[in-house]
């Protein structure tokens, strides 16, 4: 193999920093594949977990459990017909989908899924993150003003200017968790999403329990701006399906309209990735300083394994109990498929922690922690994912002017008081 | 590492193109595959199958503006605080009264607007006469 491919395999900068490019365009790749997974994964989760919440049944006839129903409706929006109205600004309509999915898909670059499982490490990533993501404001404002038509327009100016007031709140969040990386012999703290995490390595502790209450209070201040921000219920006013069929996207047909559904759920796992890097140790296992020597390092690596084997076991339990019915034989066939699947990944992942417990074996110990480093996030992310559905399940709807109320009189005094309190907090201890 | 500060921003600039590409290539399928026939209704503004009554493009609520400018305000306050936070341990207590200073002053407009009734909205507002 050629000596750029080869060469970084056990390195441990990001591609970026070694200036690596063919690593870097792989990452790249790596994780759209992913982000469109992970999006189709979550509309078919977010279905059945919401009917079950509301005790129906959700998809069942589209594959086993309606499994193939994302695929499905790819297919669907792919036929279906491009309508773009005849008021509408035919060059603003058509490019208000890219900006939305443009600004959700770029902030993937500094995200850190492990200490060099990422595309590069910028000096200033949190604020490029912060910055990026905020961009998608305008994407939906765009999609409003182009269609020329009343709902998406009122859709459009209530979500920019909830999402315009939660940022705010969010902003000076964030300040506050960069506080206390500084809280190091040399003074300096940092903005690079990779040296945050460090930093709580560093500390022993993640930042959430960092001067408690503080760190909480700023993770939940953080935690409720990220819901406005992503236009998700219960701050869904851009999409207020009884007041304003879509919102802002009300005139979008067919595939166009499925990048703002993109859209959505990519801002949803990026900044659920943000709030992880800042508060909840980014890649570290729990309790890294509590349990640890190499019996516990043992236990946490056979974590991935266990989860696959307990999705294996989930999809092996669908198989029994379906119904013992001629017509149900192909989606039994289908699930127990895509059951030994997913035993198949987990009997990989159980091998590599077993084999790659020691240095020098068939499987370098640094795959191990790699997958380990890359599990601990996701899960922590996958949390957050499932939070948004529950919220959506639970909350009512709120009201405008109480949204603005919040935003403006409520998060974000207490977000600036969070912060000084950090800043007196971190400079007494100076 | 200043040697290497070009190649740490270029996976951004690879990152930027792809999806560029993907989002256009997404959009230019829907627009080969799917069918096109277009009717007057089909092409009109959705509107609960109401005729829609003239252009969109009108005036709209001056409260919209103003949270606007408000957001350019405290969003470019919270920018100063991104490099104050990363090295106030360095400035010592010169680098944290100097930022108190500034956040009272902009603390103080926020309760001028605040008593000013700019951020409250519906019923309040409309008791007052001021949407």
């Amino acid at each position: 193999m050629p000596d750029f491919v080869t060469s970084y395999l056990g390195s441990t900068l990001t591609p970026g920093e070694a200036g690596n490019q063919f690593w870097a365009l792989v990452y790249v790749f790596v994780i759209f594949a992913g982000v469109s997974l992970a999006v189709m994964s979550m509309n078919w989760l977010e279905r059945k977990a919401l009917a079950h919440f509301q005790i129906r049944l959700g998809p069942m006839r589209t594959g086993p459990h309606g499994l193939l129903q994302p695929i499905a409706d790819a297919i669907k929006l792919l036929l279906k017909e491009d309508i773009i109205p005849a008021g509408a600004d035919r060059f603003v309509f058509w490019v208000a989908p890219l900006i939305g999915l443009l600004a959700a898909f770029t902030v993937y670059t500094v995200i850190p899924f492990g200490p060099s499982q990422a595309v590069s490490d910028m000096n200033i990533g949190i604020l490029f993150m912060l910055g990026v993501s905020s961009l998608g404001v305008l994407g939906v404002v765009v999609a409003g003003w182009a269609s020329n038509s009343n709902y998406p327009l009122i859709g459009a100016l209530r979500s920019s200017a909830q999402m315009v007031s939660y940022e705010v709140a969010m902003g000076l969040a964030v300040v506050s968790a960069i506080l206390m990386t500084s809280l190091n012999e040399t003074g300096t703290g940092t903005l690079s999403m990779i040296g945050i995490v460090r930093a709580q390595q560093e500390q022993g502790v993640w930042f959430i329990f960092k001067f408690f209450p503080l760190g909480l209070i700023a993770f939940i201040v953080f935690a409720i701006a990220m819901v406005a921000e992503t236009n998700r219920a219960p701050f869904d006013m851009a999409e207020a399906e009884s007041e304003l069929t879509a919102g802002y996207h009300t005139e979008y047909s067919g595939l166009r309209w499925s990048l703002f559904m993109l859209a959505e759920y990519a801002a949803m796992i990026s900044v659920s990735s943000i709030a992880v890097t800042l508060w909840l140790g980014g890649w570290m296992r729990p309790f890294s300083r509590l349990l640890r020597g190499s019996a516990w390092d043992l236990i946490f690596s056979l974590f991935p394994a266990v989860t696959f084997m307990g999705l294996a076991a989930v999809a092996f339990v669908g198989v029994v109990r379906m119904p013992r019915r001629s017509d149900f034989k192909v989606q039994k066939i289908g699930l127990a498929v895509f059951g030994w699947l997913l035993g198949f990944i987990a009997l990989m992942l159980l091998i590599i922690a077993i084999a790659g417990r020691s240095n020098g074996a068939a499987i370098p110990s640094t795959v191990n922690q790699s997958i380990g480093y890359i599990y601990w996030f996701l899960l922590k992310v996958a949390v957050f994912m499932y939070l948004f559905i529950w919220y959506r399940a639970t909350w009512p709807r709120y009201r405008f002017d109480q949204l603005m109320r919040v935003g403006w009189k409520v998060l974000l005094p207490i977000s600036l008081t969070v912060l000084v309190a950090t800043a007196i907090v971190g400079i007494l201890l100076s | 590492m200043p040697d290497n500060y070009f190649a740490r921003y270029l996976p951004l600039l690879m990152h930027f193109g792809i999806a560029t590409v993907l989002a256009s290539i997404i959009v230019t399928l829907s627009y080969l595959v799917g069918q096109h026939k277009p009717n007057i209704a089909k092409m009109s503004p959705y509107e609960c199958g109401v005729q829609p009554i003239g252009d969109t493009r009108g005036r709209f609520s001056v409260k919209f503006y103003l949270v606007a400018m408000l957001f350019i305000l405290f969003d470019v306050e919270a920018v100063f605080l991104y490099p104050w936070a990363v090295i106030l341990r360095e400035l010592k207590m010169f680098g944290f009264w100097e930022m108190m200073v500034y956040i009272a002053i902009v603390l103080v407009g926020l309760f001028y607007v605040w008593k000013k009734g700019v951020l409250d909205w519906g019923l309040i507002a409309g008791k007052r006469g001021d949407i």
